[in-house]
């Protein structure tokens, strides 16, 4: 288990807890005093406080946790869940794009493309991670290695984990919008198995930009949206501080979505989120794409793209008159 | 950019878009200030000039059906789609709640989404045609603007024939929440689908066109035009200018600043608009 450095404020009796388990347990090696009772009814008690916080969890505390700095990023599942990597790094256009990490790997032990938003722990890093925020080179760079998939027929497993697509003057100049664009149509068309898994932030069209793929996964504690609290209370209140408000509205977790039949499954997380043991996550989040993988391979080409035509062609809620 | 002296105050933002007033409400009686030159001009001759300002030449924008008659050969434009109707799939409320913002905008506006879509003929070609209208909630894109825009593409697949999408929008809207963000996806696989049949699909960005709807259909055209000094990119300017705390510079995203940078094929003012579609009809249609 990973050292909580950051604990959430909902989190903090729950660390609270288990840290004076830790310190007993410590104190119990002395073999002095014998607190195994004490322990024993400790863990208890954090084990229902646990279940307590996390069985409701608002959608605001979801989006907290989707962004818990300890939370596993797309090259932690990369490291746990896939051999081989090489990283493939040029749009062969303008620039590298550290914000996606892509590449061709094995899964076990076939080749595939891996690629994923990637945000960085340090501000060091968050600097050649942008946050996570692609400018349109990402996007390029993820278009070339679309079409290399396809000529080399490798089924491509995708991680989204982004507050947006980058909102800057040269991202606007070397065409944001149109980059993505031609993503969503190319996604579309590939005729190869396509999975992603929502990891964490799922903001937008930057998060759809590497999203339009046979299978959508999403992490019980990540959210998906067609734009974050934050953006959504600016405009509709003209105050972020309400981005609460707006997470509730906006059902943007994957409870919603799945109840919405956008999502294929929610992923379920090791207790107390992701960030509280990575190799667990990671090992839930392997076992779902090697099932809707398997169910995928079955498909010809013609049917995946068929296939994946039917899901997108239709989404959406309304009503005709006949 | 000189006599661009007032620059409209979008609402725009990297996706989604918040109602905006009506234009019709703008200017309401019989005289109108030109956002272009400031003077103001008899509503009628604005009208009459397919809203441009006989003075500057700015483009102000217009309501939907005008398109059609602008554009269309006379009595060739058949509506079609015209029953659907949106819903309120997440319960979404925030001054107002969704469905009563829906039903008052539809009846300020006689339509029930922000989209106008059909088949008509352009100079003879026969073509399946759809245009935003920015009056309803600022021409946001929810499940009814996406299937719309997906049935203008497969109508076109189906009958062989080219398909022409005017856009003008703040981008995806934020009370359909994911559903509208998967318009995205829905249009743009049916362009997929579409291209197959070795049509023309051209895309006409208006005033404004941003957000989800730029970064789907409206960048994915086989040709993509502008009118003069349309607001077009992904995120809009207020978002960009708090992301890097900076004044933008004039002109920015304007449609003379995407032709400099190769990012669309053409500027076409609205009253050569027809000639230059037929013409681009005839050479691949």
């Amino acid at each position: 288990m990973l050292k909580p450095t950051f604990a959430l404020d909902f989190e903090r009796p729950l660390l609270a807890l288990q840290s004076k388990i830790g310190e007993l347990k410590e104190l119990s090696g002395g073999a002095k005093v014998d607190f195994t009772d004490e322990i024993l009814k400790l863990e208890r008690k954090a084990r229902k406080l646990q279940a307590e916080i996390f069985s409701d969890l608002t959608p605001w505390q979801i989006v907290q946790l989707a962004r818990h700095p300890n939370r596993p990023y797309t090259l932690d599942y990369l490291k746990a869940l896939f051999t081989d990597f090489v990283e493939i790094e040029g749009d062969r256009r303008f620039a590298a794009d550290r914000a996606i990490v892509s590449g061709f790997a094995r899964f076990d032990g076939a080749p595939v493309l891996v690629m994923g938003h990637q945000k960085g722990r340090s501000t060091k890093e968050n600097m050649v991670r942008n946050f996570g925020m692609p400018r349109p080179e990402g996007y390029r760079k993820a278009r070339r290695l679309f079409d290399l998939a396809e000529r080399f027929r490798l089924p491509v497993l995708i991680f989204i984990d982004t507050p947006g697509a980058y909102p800057g003057i040269g991202a606007e100049e070397r065409g944001q919008a149109e980059a993505i664009a031609v993503n969503l149509e190319v996604m579309s068309g590939l005729s190869v198995p396509t999975i992603s898994t929502v990891i964490g932030e799922g903001a937008s069209g930057g998060a759809l930009g590497l999203g339009v793929t046979s299978r959508i996964l999403m992490l019980q504690y990540a959210w998906y949206n067609v734009i974050s609290p934050e953006s959504c209370s600016s405009i509709l209140y003209r105050d972020a501080g309400q981005a609460k408000k707006s997470a509730e509205g906006l059902k943007l977790t994957a409870k919603d979505l799945s109840g919405f039949g956008i999502t294929d499954e929610t992923v379920q997380e090791p207790l107390g989120g992701a960030h509280r043991d990575h190799a667990l996550a990671a090992r839930y989040v392997g076992e779902a794409i090697r099932r809707h993988l398997a169910q995928l391979k079955l498909l010809s080409p013609e049917q995946i793209v068929a296939d994946r035509y039917r899901k997108y062609r239709a989404i959406g809620v309304f009503t005709s008159d006949e | 950019m000189a006599w661009f002296s007032k620059e409209k105050k979008l609402k725009s933002k990297g996706g989604p878009v918040e109602a905006q007033p009506a234009p019709a409400k703008k200017g309401e009686g019989i005289w109108n200030k030109c956002d272009g030159c400031a003077e103001v001009i008899y509503k009628a001759d604005l009208e009459k000039n397919w809203n441009i300002c006989p003075l500057c030449g700015h483009h102000e924008m217009m309501p939907v059906r005008r398109r059609f008659d602008l554009l269309l050969d006379p009595g060739t434009f058949q509506e079609l789609d015209a029953d659907l109707t949106p819903q309120d799939p997440l319960g979404f409320s925030d001054a107002k709640k969704y469905k009563d913002r829906l039903k008052a905008t539809a009846k300020t506006t006689g339509l029930r989404d922000a989209f106008v879509s059909g088949t008509g003929s352009i100079g003879g070609h026969p073509v399946s045609i759809g245009s935003f209208a920015f009056e309803f909630m600022g021409g946001s894109m929810g499940s009814v603007v996406g299937e719309k825009v997906a049935r203008v593409i497969d109508r076109a697949y189906e009958r062989r024939i080219p398909c022409i999408v005017f856009s003008s929008t703040g981008g995806a809207r934020m009370q359909e929440g994911i559903f509208s963000l998967m318009q995205m996806a829905k249009t743009s696989a049916a362009l997929n689908r579409f291209r197959a049949v070795r049509k023309p699909y051209i895309s006409v960005m208006l005033h404004p066109t941003t957000g989800g709807v730029a970064a789907s259909f409206a960048w994915l055209g086989d040709v993509v035009i502008a009118e003069p000094k349309a607001l077009i990119g992904f995120a809009g300017p207020r978002v960009i200018e708090q992301t890097i705390r900076e004044k933008l510079p004039p002109g920015f995203q304007r449609s003379e600043f995407l032709l400099e940078h190769g990012m669309i094929d053409a500027i076409v003012p609205r009253l050569e608009m027809r000639d230059k579609l037929a013409q681009i009809l005839s050479l691949l249609g």
